[in-house]
């Protein structure tokens, strides 16, 4: 065992995707972190820690976000801590209140994402820009969607993939959030709906792309002690890992993201895991844009590098395939409010492997789940395993 | 997404409630202004770029020949030991074509943006820059070589876009 203290998550809760919800950040904070302590069958009371992660300050235009968002996470009179690694930020919050209570420091930790992304006008894009390098970088007018773009077409290049099989991801997660309550791009797609959506910067179409979100999602985290007093079935935190990449992103192969290996292979010692194809049995990889997805499940060792494309065309994939990424329906199907995203992937892993899934539950009794989210100047990996 | 949950909360609101007047909502527009300093190694590679030449910095421990110029070693996290020129053609890494802005409204033209690895620095090593006349964007491909056009001497100001862009460059 790692830490202290085993620790479990015992209560999850996520509220609407949507891209513009008249809630307040706050209110949207409060709404999940209430939803993840009814399910725990737990009060603020028994809370000890909480961690709040959120993505730039400049979406809502409040400098001190987490400050102002701390009595909307139940963090009034609290230890409190406020993290941010970008898009690794929904599952990096998890992480960190893995550590307040793997410590032995607290016995119960409440981890609330949240994103409001609706605030910035005319579009929250436009915030993306102040993330690049001020001299080399933002003279050029770079936008956010062109080092997707850039990325995507190293990756495409470096293994000959084709198009068609990057849309069949979106195609995928788009139709698993058919199944998903608080969905915001559901839908029953095509390839050729996706090869033929509106470019923005080739190779990216619109249909590559997650929308902006807002949205929130929370957790509680116990202790072992605590886990066997609230509930019959826990879902413990396996495993935990994180890595970041050099900011000089132009010096990088962008082909493979060794970041998310790194990571990858943290959690998956911690957790025992030495074959993760066999011993995993449903993913969240982070799927802003279709081809991550892929990306994403290279990183996780789920499979060869470049083999992620075929895994997909064989339907190894789907919801009833052998390795299931992404039943939630992903960022592509679900939304992307960035922090809330990430940890509605944990949340999910969580309900899986309670068998709470509903429609959306991968068939043969998963055991053992795996998250992952993806952030900053595409260099930064966070890595979440969950096992029952 | 539990079946155990039956509600899940959020009040969905469309962007011209707004316009309408159908919810309440206040609006603001900072007025932060910076002026950043560039750094002791890059103030050394925009002098440069001003005098028409891209200059790096080398590590003797890793061997590298760095670009984007900088102080220290990230790999080997010493002090870089030299600076060193290299060329204003390389080869482009990979590239996309954008038809929206950086506030996502829409282009007629498309920009194309690359990554170019630059000959002279090591391998892999480049700048983030514009490809300009490539005729037909869908021609452009990964692999190709390319070579900077820069504004001339009087109009250059010691900045990333005195190289006016990269354009593509028979082999």
């Amino acid at each position: 065992m790692f830490g202290k203290k085993r620790v479990a998550i015992v209560g999850a809760g996520v509220t609407l995707f949507r891209r513009n919800l008249k809630e307040t950040g706050k209110e949207l904070s409060f709404h999940a972190a209430k939803m993840a302590l009814e399910q725990a069958g737990m009060e603020l009371r028994d809370i000890q820690s909480v961690v709040m992660g959120t993505a730039p300050d400049a979406f809502d235009g409040v400098h001190m976000k987490g400050e102002y968002l701390a009595d909307g996470a139940g963090a009034y009179h609290k230890p409190y801590t406020r993290v941010f690694v970008g898009g690794g930020t929904g599952v990096f919050a998890p992480l960190a209140g893995w550590w307040h209570v793997a410590s032995g420091k607290f016995d119960t930790c409440l981890v609330v994402c949240e994103e409001k992304m609706s605030s910035c006008y005319p579009h929250p894009q436009y915030a993306f820009t102040t993330i690049f390098d001020p001299i080399l970088e933002r003279p050029i007018g770079m936008n956010l969607i062109w080092i997707f773009a850039l990325e995507m077409n190293r990756y495409m290049h470096k293994h000959n993939i084709k198009k068609e099989d990057i849309a069949l991801v979106s195609v995928k997660n788009k139709r698993n959030a058919l199944d998903n309550p608080i969905a915001q791009l559901a839908a029953n797609i095509t390839v050729e709906d996706v090869l033929n959506s509106e470019i923005m910067a080739w190779p990216v179409q619109r249909l590559d792309v997650s929308p902006t979100s807002d949205g929130a999602a929370a957790a509680v985290l116990v202790s072992e002690d605590i886990a066997k007093e609230v509930t019959d079935n826990p879902v413990w935190i396996d495993g935990v890992g994180w890595c970041i990449d050099s900011t000089y992103w132009t010096d990088r192969d962008l082909y493979y993201p060794d970041y998310v290996e790194y990571a990858a292979r943290m959690a998956y010692k911690m957790a025992g895991i030495k074959n993760p194809p066999k011993e995993i049995d449903v993913a969240e990889p982070y799927d802003p844009f279709d081809y991550k997805e892929l990306h994403h499940m290279e990183g996780l060792l789920l499979c060869k590098k470049g083999e992620a494309p075929k895994l997909t065309r064989e339907g190894v994939t789907q919801r009833d395939g052998d390795l299931p990424t992404c039943p939630s329906g992903g960022l592509l199907g679900c939304g992307n409010p960035i922090a809330a995203a990430g940890m509605m992937k944990v949340c999910e892993i969580f309900w899986q492997l309670r068998g709470e899934a509903g429609k959306r539950q991968v068939p043969g009794d998963p055991r053992t789940g795996v998250a992952q989210a993806w952030g900053d100047l595409m260099q930064y990996g966070s890595v979440i395993v969950l096992r029952r | 997404m539990s079946v155990k949950i039956k509600h899940y909360p959020g009040e969905e609101v469309e962007t011209k409630d707004f316009r309408e007047g159908k919810v309440l909502f206040e609006s603001f527009r900072p007025k932060a202004k910076y002026a950043w300093s560039a750094g002791i190694a890059i103030s050394r590679f925009l002098e440069e770029l001003k005098n028409g030449r891209i200059i790096a910095t080398t590590c003797s421990k890793c061997g590298r020949i760095m670009v984007p110029p900088r102080i220290y070693c990230e790999k080997c996290f010493k002090p870089t030991d030299g600076w060193t020129y290299v060329k204003d053609t390389g080869v482009i890494n990979t590239f996309s074509v954008s038809f929206i802005a950086a506030d996502a409204s829409r282009l007629k033209e498309p920009i194309v943006v690359a990554i170019i690895n630059l000959d002279g620095a090591s391998e892999g090593m480049g700048i983030v820059h514009r490809i300009e006349e490539y005729g037909d964007w869908r021609e452009i491909k990964i692999g190709m070589r390319v070579k900077a056009v820069w504004k001339p001497p009087e109009e250059r100001t010691g900045a990333i876009t005195d190289i006016k862009y990269f354009k593509l460059v028979k082999e």
